[in-house]
């Protein structure tokens, strides 16, 4: 099992990256490759031109600025997942980042890497949707900024263009009273998620909730915001009727499809029950 | 393609070798480098015997093209011991039984490296969890736990010995 062949660039500013995006033929960027660099092998993805950004000094930092946490895109998961930082300010984009794959994959896959390659059934997308993340993406044209929620458009499709490079994960810092959680459903460690929901939900001093989001994996063809299961909640206490009827809301809008890991029945069963789930940690939480 | 000529350190010794573009850093080990320790077992990322220590972190070095290793810092199997002298891992895991065909051997051995180094002290569960992308398709992991564990005690006994106030970054627990 060994790749078409391709060519290899490998740029050591983020200029050069650009112009080599804008001027080769068929490129692909290289960020940690754990999910590109196998599906090479399995000959489903097969560029021409390959444009490692390893080499791109400035793209992997953790900087904790004032009301929110950035992300160079090239930042591993071991590094999100073991930093005090984002554990302290972030804990559940913390939690999901111990949960991918494994040692060696989170050594070497990063988060821009796992965002730009937009799988469904992977965990941060689902937790960005949950965070309000925002992208940073540069281009021929300059800097842009695209919320996650906006991010996702298809199948392995983002809404970065061809001559773009996600650079850096924004992610705002939870407001008080508020709770967030990653869970997920998978077969066995380091699986992709068979069903993930995370939530961040923030509570008013009476109990009932301020705001709610919602982010499902692995039942669409994208990450999914569960935006009327988030208005079920909103403005109202969370009691068990409201929390099955958010439940509910997010099962309706799931898609999921039937496969090795179960019948979508099943699956659209599972996001009710980690939505659940989730929404009970946020509020234990917040 | 053409190939290109990548040179790196690889057991603390600068050594250059040819590789193409497609060129997978296993397969650039075993045959350009020579170190048939490095395993190759499933190709597509799941079975970690190709686990090496990259620029002083466990990857599998089938996830990862051989040009990217130009100028890294490579710890293949064959440079865990000191000589003669085995590694306190590679002593543990005879001692314990922690391998049957040892087709696994290296891959586990090296990502056990890895985990000792971010936490010197782990319990079974952190083991489990930290050897989750390495299969065994002999038997089962319980004496490579044990391997592992044995491993932990014999290093930490030897680290009071040598430095005795060294302090690492440890897992959060539950992660």
């Amino acid at each position: 099992m060994i790749p078409k062949p391709f060519e290899l660039h490998s740029p050591t500013t983020l200029r050069e990256a650009l112009s080599l995006l804008k001027r080769l033929d068929d490129p692909k960027v290289l960020a940690g490759g754990q999910s590109l660099v196998p599906l090479m092998k399995l000959r489903l993805v097969s560029p021409a031109n390959l444009v490692d950004i390893g080499n791109v000094p400035g793209l992997s930092y953790i900087n904790e600025a004032k009301g929110r946490l950035l992300f160079g895109s090239m930042t591993t998961h071991d590094d999100v997942a073991e930093s005090l930082a984002v554990a302290k300010r972030c804990q559940v984009l913390s939690e999901a980042a111990s949960l991918i794959g494994d040692r060696q994959v989170r050594n070497r896959g990063t988060i821009g890497g796992t965002v730009c390659h937009a799988d469904p059934a992977a965990d941060i997308p689902a937790v960005l949707l949950a965070l309000d993340a925002r992208l940073r993406a540069a281009g021929p044209r300059g800097k842009r900024t695209i919320r996650a929620k906006d991010f996702f458009k298809d199948l392995f499709t983002t809404a970065l263009r061809k001559d773009e490079i996600l650079i850096e994960v924004e992610v705002p810092d939870l407001p008080p009273r508020t709770g967030g959680a990653y869970l997920k459903l998978h077969r066995g460690k380091g699986d992709l998620a068979t069903v993930g929901v995370a939530a961040a939900i923030t509570l008013e001093r009476s109990g009932a909730c301020k705001e709610a989001r919602l982010g499902l994996a692995g039942v669409g063809l994208t990450p999914i915001r569960a935006e009327k299961a988030e208005r079920a909640l909103e403005g109202r206490k969370p009691t068990g009727a409201v929390i099955a009827e958010a439940c509910e809301q997010a099962a309706k809008i799931a898609r999921p499809a039937s496969d090795i890991m179960g019948p979508a029945d099943y699956k659209r069963e599972m996001v009710k029950v980690y939505t659940k789930r989730a929404i009970e940690t946020c509020m234990e939480r917040a | 393609m053409p190939t290109k000529q990548v040179t790196l350190t690889v057991n603390g010794q600068k050594q250059t070798g040819r590789a193409e573009p497609r060129t997978l850093l296993s397969y650039f080990i075993r045959e350009e480098l020579g170190l048939t320790g490095t395993h190759i077992g499933c190709i597509v990322g799941r079975c970690g015997a190709c686990s090496v220590i990259l620029n002083g972190k466990v990857v599998k070095s089938c996830m990862v093209f051989a040009q990217q290793a130009e100028g890294a810092e490579l710890m293949t199997i064959e440079g865990l011991a000191d000589g003669p002298k085995l590694h306190p891992i590679q002593e543990a895991f005879w001692e314990k039984h922690g391998l049957q065909c040892g087709y696994c051997t290296p891959g586990m051995i090296l990502t056990a490296f890895d985990l000792l180094n971010d936490n010197p002290d782990p319990s079974e569960a952190e083991i489990r969890e930290g050897i989750s992308g390495n299969l065994c398709m002999c038997t089962g992991y319980v004496n490579i736990v044990e391997s592992v564990k044995a491993a932990a005690d014999k290093m930490g006994r030897s680290r009071k010995k040598a430095i005795p106030s060294r302090s690492r970054r440890s897992r959060r627990p539950g992660a």
